[in-house]
């Protein structure tokens, strides 16, 4: 597919996973990411691959476990309340040092909140969200292109660190159409030779588990897997800064937040307002680095997010109370216009704080 | 154009049925008096047609859809109105097709009524740059797999191939061989070609039945946004 197709979000995540060789999908429906199985569903049996409905979401995460655990490139996708389900497996495959690609197509919470966009499982995605000390890697999207490009992206970085790579979508980016290239340089999937795959009495058996009866051996684990988790932090922050060079005020906001802050920015500039942007695309680990420096230059640091207010921790925690960090919110499955967020700067570029 | 008492549009998920539907029922409406669009979507809660309700009902237009349309009520529910369409005879309507053939179920419970007055058009909406369906015998399986599902014949294909915002002259013109092709094989005319009115005066003299669609007055929380 060299030529542009006109896609959906989350029909490009899944065929993004299907050319970074996922196989095998485990699902449950709920809405707004139903596309992404629907998809699934017509393409994995004419490649040979599986798609499988399981009858709960925790089904469908242990079926995950299981095929990541034989050594497949597997995925699963939810929007909110399934996650919150899937978070007890995704825990396990965490504690078993397993890859798995993991999609959630955020909707408005808590509870069942609604069907439109939302940001608002940024603590659950960045703080583990199941038991125990974890941590997914965690991606965001924030155009239909990055849908495709993250997801494969997401396979790479499962297999290299073996840990769930969460992609953090919302419902907005998961239903709108854009043009998307599917033109990528492909990564051979590393060698598994951990992988359950049969012994044929060759070797020893391998075991993936995440049980361990001796506390001393669980603490060595756990210890041994935060050390990976630097090395992640160390490598793989990815983020975006946009007109940030002589910015006075910096927005910061990642996925669909983002893309309405770039409007703002460019309504803020025609008015003579020096406005830039920081957008996150790793949540966890996040880019802090970014922020450190811009703390130093700007005056102050507004943080545009479809919750109330989770994402501004990391930027006050990374920004080290240098500058004043405030919030520009909307929720529920409500979007900001890029009007709103304006306003938010006129605020602060008139003095109030 | 020479209306029929309903005309049905159908396709796959994403090909553009619901910005057509809406053009289609204003133009019906330059040309009959007693007018309704009809959402019979069961399967997406996004992008419907009631995004266009108040430009439907400054035109008069009668709007038969359920009232979880739009809203976090994500039922696959059909309008009790839907009876309109086919008890009420001195009415024209455009009636707006969910998607594959999962969509095109609904329909089916008034395929009977709809196939024995015989006085509809059945249009088969297509799009080269959808990935699903970019050749010939993919379109040919939709199709199928919608009659299938509604028991109603097609009568005809819409070319509505575009990129979105991409779209430009080239990718429309490039797209006409795949449409007549498909025309061709699947033993339908091609209706009519459709573009956004941007693009409409470069090529009306270039692609026969080219029909000008008015995207910008059908925008959606998206588009209204901003998003670039």
């Amino acid at each position: 597919m060299s030529e542009k197709v006109l896609m959906k979000g989350n029909e490009a995540i899944a065929e993004a996973a299907i050319i970074a060789g996922c196989r095998h999908y485990f699902g449950y429906p709920i809405t707004p990411q139903t596309e992404i199985a629907a998809y699934m569903a017509k393409r994995m049996p004419k490649i040979g691959g599986t798609f499988l409905q399981a009858e709960s979401e925790i089904a469908a995460i242990n079926m995950v476990y299981g095929a990541s655990a034989a050594g497949m490139r597997v995925m699963t996708s939810s929007s909110s309340p399934g996650i919150s389900l899937k978070s007890e497996g995704i825990s396990y495959i965490a504690g078993s040092d397993l890859p798995a690609v993991i999609v959630n197509a955020q909707r408005g919470g808590p509870g069942l909140g609604g069907i439109q966009p939302s940001q608002s499982d940024y603590f659950q995605a960045t703080r583990g969200g199941g038991h125990g000390d974890y941590h997914m890697i965690v991606l965001t999207p924030a155009s239909v292109q990055e849908m495709a490009e993250l997801t494969i992206k997401a396979f790479d970085l499962a297999d290299k660190y073996r840990m769930p790579v969460m992609i953090l979508a919302d419902g907005t980016i998961g239903q709108m159409m854009e043009p998307v290239s599917f033109d990528f340089k492909l990564n051979d999937a590393p060698e598994k030779p951990w992988a359950t795959t049969g012994t044929k009495m060759q070797r020893e058996h391998n075991v993936v588990n995440s049980l361990f009866l001796k506390p001393a051996d669980l603490e060595v684990e756990n210890m041994k897997r935060f050390e990976r988790y630097e090395i992640v932090k160390e490598n793989e922050p990815m983020y975006e800064e946009y007109m940030t060079e002589d910015a006075d005020i910096v927005l910061a906001a990642f996925g669909i937040a983002a893309r309405v802050c770039k409007n703002a920015i460019k309504k803020a500039r025609r008015e003579g307002i020096k406005v830039g942007l920081i957008r996150p695309i790793t949540v966890w680990p996040f880019p802090t680095k970014p922020f450190e420096k811009i703390a130093e230059t700007c005056k102050a640091i507004i943080s545009v997010e479809l919750s109330m207010g989770q994402l501004i921790e990391d930027v006050r925690l990374a920004s080290g109370g240098k500058v004043p960090v405030t919030l520009c919110n909307r929720v529920g499955g409500m979007i900001p216009e890029p009007e709103e967020i304006l306003e938010e700067i006129h605020k602060i570029a008139n003095g109030g704080k | 154009m020479n209306y029929k008492r309903l005309t049905l549009i159908c396709g796959h998920y994403g090909s553009g049925k619901t910005n057509i539907a809406v053009n289609l029922a204003l133009a019906l409406k330059k040309a009959r008096d007693n007018v309704a669009l009809a959402d019979l979507d069961i399967v997406n809660p996004y992008f419907r047609a009631k995004d266009s309700i108040d430009v439907l009902e400054k035109n008069g237009i009668r709007f038969i859809c359920s009232e979880f349309a739009n809203s976090n009520v994500d039922l696959p529910a059909l309008p009790q109105e839907i009876y309109a369409l086919t008890d009420d005879k001195s009415l024209s309507a455009v009636i707006d097709v969910g998607g594959d053939e999962r969509g095109a179920l609904a329909l089916g419970r008034l395929s009977g009524f709809i196939t024995e007055e015989n006085d509809y058009e059945m249009y088969l909406v297509i799009n080269k740059y959808r990935p699903l369906t970019p050749d010939c015998e993919s379109v040919r399986d939709v199709m199928y797999e919608i009659q299938n599902a509604c028991r109603i014949p097609f009568t005809g294909i819409i070319n509505n191939s575009n990129l979105g915002r991409e779209t430009t002259a080239d990718t429309v013109l490039n797209s006409c061989d795949f449409a007549n092709e498909c025309a061709k094989r699947l033993n339908l005319p091609l209706v009519m070609t459709t573009v956004e009115d941007s693009l409409y005066s470069e090529l009306k003299d270039k692609i026969p039945n080219l029909v000008s669609l008015d995207i910008k007055r059908l925008l959606d929380q998206t588009e209204r946004n901003g998003l670039e």
